[in-house]
């Protein structure tokens, strides 16, 4: 993954400072609930929503299961079509193959249509240690990109700046990059896109080499589709002269009638719209018309050992329509950054520590950054059941080191709870000691009671009740529960 | 009716007043209640946070627990108890197990509270009456693993003196998630404050839900924030009569 985000805090820590940014926390719940009402909307519209759902799903996971086949069915359309396919087993290859491609060309400039997997591998600065200056050309990215900043979201990578912190971006740093931004820029909308329009047609006229990725890759013709808003994408597909696109390997479908299903699903999911305004599709060069010399770098960097997993592989499914970070009230109080990575929010969450293992802090922080609500589940386009797969992670990294105290105190929670009488036991002395109880707890109940006061303890539990109530029953008495209903002291707890 | 009540750990300990109304409703309503002692936890606490071989073992006991009793139905005053067994001992179960054996035979069995009343026992009008405004939060369990609906609500408003107000984003999380409340405490706290303030806009005097844990997560932010809004399982609602009034 990109060596940006590398070293990042772990979750609960960089989530800390986020939950304390109210301006971040206002931008963040007002975009992830305009677009989340968005797609409530159009997907309401369809009557066949749960039947396309399981569509997606099941083309997803029967291409996964023959993704070899099919894989080699692409390589070998692909270059039929007249591209060139490269394999990169992790991050350092697929950098090191388009840094010589690039070489080969002798340009010092590439544009990026925007693509996941060169953020996740890093490859920006890779190029940049080459000598070789990447442009970004996703609006969000441009943001992204002049800001010296990490993307936040799936879709909106700069959902986390408003359009006034935006215009002070550019106003600042786009004369830096290429053309500046107009004297007296403003803050409206309009006023944002045309100097971002401006500064980019400079790149995209004068850019002899495209850097891209792929919504998908259509094996049995070798084709690859991108779709996107504002139509960047396209000028990066067709104007230069070298196309480089880095693509994962589960991007895959089978056939064309199998992208159908995704066409539908992925525009209604991601942005709340019935179709997506530009879908490009390309297949090898075509002499005259657009890149002649087109590159295809399939990706791994995990995803192997991903899809050895019987519960984590689902996480491939995903077609990063970011419906899961819109819906998750985690991801709208912590922001993006929070999941030190390109990947944030649920999906994130079961797929960077699946990606890079669990070894490092903040990857084995993340299985935890969620309530399992199971929003993201209801939501998921494809039914990736990313509850499931979390508690499958906490499984992984719950064995590991670091969690021998958590270990042996679940362990002694299970030695009392594997026993009614142990239970009793405690239950009596909890009561027994339920005046001395302080308001503050130390230790990990010191995050629980410095915002929110613990419950009374009652001065019996239930099944001393139960056990009068019993008695009562057998001598015909009423309900056993005389002067019961006030001995629960603060019935207010 | 035989009906058998699994008290849940959390409910025993912490909230004996909901076991209470629990077998209060269900004797006026005219079924058997019984209490089986051997009864402990569901193991969801582990199972959420990673323990899978500790709740494999408590599923074990659940379910030895439960198979004996000859109830009709096994009544879980707690949504995500229920779907604990219900979702999640299919998945601890190793295949053609004696775990997963008990749990196919069981699980069906096993209810929550407004399943149990609409459901099972046909009854929406339970008699009770309350007489304060209510809102409703409904639990994430509730109302994404057993897919209460409207269940809970056609029960409130059949509450004589009991009027309902709507909860603005009611569908969202209150923040508890179990150990996420510790292993997460700022988003946490913050997810709580947000539901707190929701339930504080609707004047209500009481938020009831399904589920005592997250009651006692929106409880305890309540409280802290000194809003005046008192916490009340449904089951203490729907057992609270003229005679017998629910205090609050």
């Amino acid at each position: 993954m990109s060596s940006t985000f590398i070293g990042m805090p772990s979750f609960p820590a960089a989530a800390r400072q986020a939950v304390q940014d109210a301006q971040l926390r206002h931008n963040l719940r007002k975009a992830t609930h305009t677009i989340r009402g968005k797609r409530g909307e159009v997907v309401g519209e369809l009557d066949d929503w749960a039947e396309l759902r399981d569509a997606g799903r099941a083309i997803k996971d029967r291409t996964l299961r023959h993704l070899d086949r099919y894989l080699e069915q692409l390589e070998e359309q692909a270059t039929g079509a007249g591209a060139t396919v490269h394999w990169a087993a992790d991050a350092e290859e697929a950098n090191a193959i388009v840094t010589r491609l690039v070489r080969a060309t002798g340009e010092r400039e590439v544009v990026k249509v925007k693509s996941m997997a060169t953020q996740e591998i890093g490859l920006n600065e890779a190029l940049a240690q080459a000598g070789i200056t990447a442009y970004e050309t996703d609006l969000a990215e441009l943001i992204v990109q002049l800001s010296d900043d990490f993307p936040s979201h799936i879709l909106v990578p700069a959902i986390h700046r408003n359009r006034a912190e935006i215009r002070e971006i550019f106003a600042r740093r786009m004369a830096e990059w290429g053309v500046p931004a107009p004297d007296g820029l403003g803050d409206d909308p309009r006023e944002l896109a045309e100097a971002a329009r401006v500064h980019l047609r400079e790149k995209f006229l004068t850019a002899k080499v495209a850097v891209s990725g792929a919504n998908f890759a259509v094996a049995e013709t070798g084709s690859l589709v991108v779709l996107e808003s504002e139509g960047n994408g396209r000028m990066c597909l067709t104007l230069p002269e070298t196309l480089i696109s880095v693509v994962g390997i589960e991007k895959l479908v089978p056939t064309w009638a199998d992208l159908e299903v995704f066409m539908q699903l992925l525009p209604r999911s991601s942005t709340g719209e019935r179709m997506n305004p530009y879908s490009s599709v390309w297949t090898g060069a075509t002499p005259g018309d657009g890149p002649q010399d087109v590159h295809l770098v399939l990706l791994d960097n995990g995803r192997t050992d991903t899809l050895a997993d019987r519960v984590g592989r689902q996480a491939l499914r995903c077609i990063r329509c970011s419906a899961c970070l819109n819906i998750c009230p985690v991801y709208e109080r912590s922001g993006g950054h929070s999941y030190g990575s390109v990947y944030p929010g649920p999906i994130g969450a079961v797929l960077t520590p699946q990606l890079r293992g669990v070894q490092g802090s903040m990857e084995a922080s993340l299985p935890y950054a969620s309530s399992l609500c199971g929003a993201c589940y209801e939501v998921c386009p494809v039914a990736i059941d990313i509850p499931e797969i979390l508690v499958h992670l906490r499984e992984r990294v719950a064995s590991g080191p670091g969690h021998a105290a958590e270990r042996a105190a679940m362990a002694a929670a299970e030695t009392v709870l594997g026993d009614h009488r142990l239970l009793h036991m405690a239950q009596r002395a909890a009561s027994a000691a339920r005046g001395a109880v302080p308001r503050r707890l130390p230790g990990p109940g010191a995050g629980w009671t410095d915002t929110r006061d613990i419950p009374d303890i009652p001065p019996r539990p239930f099944r001393d009740w139960w056990r009068e109530h019993e008695k009562e029953r057998a001598r015909g008495g009423g309900s056993g529960d005389a002067g019961g209903r006030t001995e629960h002291e603060g019935g207010d707890r | 009716m035989r009906i058998a009540l699994f008290i849940t750990c959390v409910n025993d300990t912490l909230y004996p007043d909901t076991g209470r109304a629990v077998v209060r409703l269900l004797e006026r309503l005219g079924h058997e209640v019984v209490f089986p002692e051997a009864q402990t936890c569901c193991g969801q606490m582990h199972y959420n946070t990673g323990y899978r071989r500790d709740a494999q073992r408590l599923a074990v006991r659940f379910v030895t627990t439960f198979a004996g009793t000859g109830a009709d139905a096994v009544l879980a005053p707690s949504a995500s108890c229920a779907a604990m067994i219900r979702d999640n001992y299919p998945r601890l179960a190793e295949e053609g197990s004696r775990l997963a054996r008990a749990t196919a035979e069981l699980a069906p069995r096993v209810h929550d509270l407004s399943e149990l009343l609409v459901d099972v026992l046909g009854v929406t009008d339970v008699g009770a009456y309350f007489p304060h405004t209510v809102t409703y939060h409904p639990t994430c369990h509730g109302l994404r693993l057993l897919g209460l609906g409207d269940r809970p609500y056609r029960l409130l408003r059949e509450v004589r003196g009991l009027e309902l107000k709507e909860l603005p984003g009611a569908e969202e999380c209150c923040g508890f998630g179990g150990t996420f409340a510790v292993k997460n405490p700022d988003v946490s706290a913050a997810m709580g404050s947000d539901k707190a303030r929701g339930i504080a806009s609707t004047g209500a005097e009481v938020v009831c839900a399904v589920d005592n844990s997250c009651l006692m997560h929106i409880g305890g932010t309540l409280r802290r924030e000194r809003a005046g809004v008192k916490t009340v399982h449904l089951a203490e609602i729907l057992a609270s009569t003229e005679q017998e009034p629910a205090r609050v």
